[in-house]
């Protein structure tokens, strides 16, 4: 198997910071660190498994219809990867809200199935969106961490930044509650924007 | 009819489908080059979120929520169909997104050729199905606060994709660092923006 199908996803070709494909959901999950997670796992078994049952029933399905048998195979994954979240973990499912749900319109998933799982055979296309959505995974993951650290100092809910440095015990230091806010979460991205662009001269726009 | 204004300019400005939930950002950056095609998104989200959202609501009233079969009958009354409600608002916004464009193709051909391409991409845009399950996650009383919602939030969104355009156009003249252009800085200026619509928060009426 060609190694491309799983390098290129997590840097080169991100499908967040380089092809723009579902920065919906990746804001509006990030501010802490423990949704971010739950979330980028969600979205990698979803990608994995679309695309990987879309390849396998690629030549029976009628080109013009392509599109509602794409979107009913992706939320039948989505109902379930929801129904889990909501026996076993119901207070992150709480806190992701609708954004659980729109992953079925997240546009990563039908972005690897039109252009990947289409025109190659299982594997290759489960490897490719397993790869895809953990490319997904890693910046959102980055982010939470980021507004998670500064915003709240804390992460995973536990405190790292200790008390007595907080100004109420009379140290010097005060969370960021700038951070926290919704904005913010496009600044930072803009940031890992720029700092990859910089790192790789040749995805600089003209 | 206080409760309709409030719900109106809450959709437009405190809960902006863009500025404070990012729903339908992919076709916000992709069409924002210039303010003509963003003018075309615009009115064809607005369209579509108007009628989805209210029919949705219907749906969600007398189908789906716990114990809302009871009209078909008695012992329906303890049915609960609300893990289907993702499959059916898609299917629904992918069916009515169908319809709307051979209605307007049909009836209106100075409207299809300038909003065209942009209907069927509509199905696939997080802003209207985020918008149903928002709906539903609210629990909105009758159709008409559905459709206030709607409509409020399309008009926000199309506001969000003007503004952001009429920038990005200014913008191809400016000096930007070169690994910021583009993309980079189109982040930066939504978060920016977000920031001065965040002086709306808390408005009751």
């Amino acid at each position: 198997m060609n190694k491309d199908i799983y390098k290129k996803p997590i840097f080169k070709s991100n499908p967040i910071t380089v092809l723009v494909l579902g920065v919906c959901s990746a804001l509006a999950v990030t501010v802490q660190l423990k949704g971010a997670c739950v979330m980028a796992l969600s979205v990698t078994i979803v990608t994995g498994f679309s695309s990987l049952l879309i390849s396998m029933i690629r030549e029976s399905i009628p080109n013009r219809i392509r599109i509602i048998v794409q979107l009913v195979i992706v939320a039948m994954l989505v109902i379930l990867v929801d129904q889990l979240l909501k026996a076993f973990a119901y207070d992150v499912s709480k806190q992701l809200s609708v954004y659980i749900g729109l992953i079925i319109t997240n546009c990563i998933i039908m972005g690897r199935i039109e252009a990947f799982a289409l025109n190659n055979k299982p594997l290759p296309s489960f490897v490719d969106g397993l790869a895809n959505g953990f490319g997904y995974g890693m910046v959102i993951i980055i982010v939470a961490f980021i507004r998670e650290l500064l915003g709240s100092g804390m992460l995973f809910g536990y405190q790292i930044i200790p008390q007595s440095w907080y100004i109420i015990n009379g140290g010097f230091y005060e969370n960021n509650g700038l951070i926290i806010l919704p904005p913010m979460a496009l600044i930072i991205l803009g940031c890992i924007v720029w700092v990859q662009r910089s790192i790789q001269k040749d995805l600089q726009e003209k | 009819m206080q409760d309709y204004i409030n719900i109106f300019v809450k959709s437009i400005f405190v809960d902006n489908m863009i500025f404070a939930f990012f729903l339908g950002m992919c076709s916000y950056l992709a069409v924002s080059k210039n303010v003509k095609t963003a003018k075309g998104l615009g009115i064809a989200v607005v369209f579509v979120l108007s009628i989805t959202v209210p029919v949705n609501f219907l749906l969600d009233k007398y189908v789906l929520q716990p114990g809302a079969l009871t009209w078909l009958s008695e012992d329906l009354a303890t049915t609960d169909l609300s893990f289907l409600s993702f499959i059916v608002f898609i299917a629904v916004v992918a069916a009515i997104v169908q319809v709307v464009e051979m209605v307007v193709e049909k009836f209106a051909p100075s409207l299809y050729s300038s909003l065209g391409i942009f209907l069927p991409l509509i199905a696939v845009n997080c802003a209207i199905l985020g918008g149903s399950l928002f709906m539903q996650e609210r629990g909105y009383e009758n159709i008409g606060e559905a459709f206030t919602f709607g409509f409020g939030s399309g008009i926000g969104w199309f506001l969000a994709i003007i503004a952001i355009a009429a920038i990005r156009e200014k913008l191809a003249y400016s000096n930007v660092p070169k690994p910021l252009k583009g993309l980079g800085i189109s982040f930066i200026i939504t978060g920016l923006m977000g920031i001065a619509f965040m002086s709306f928060m808390g408005i009751q009426l």
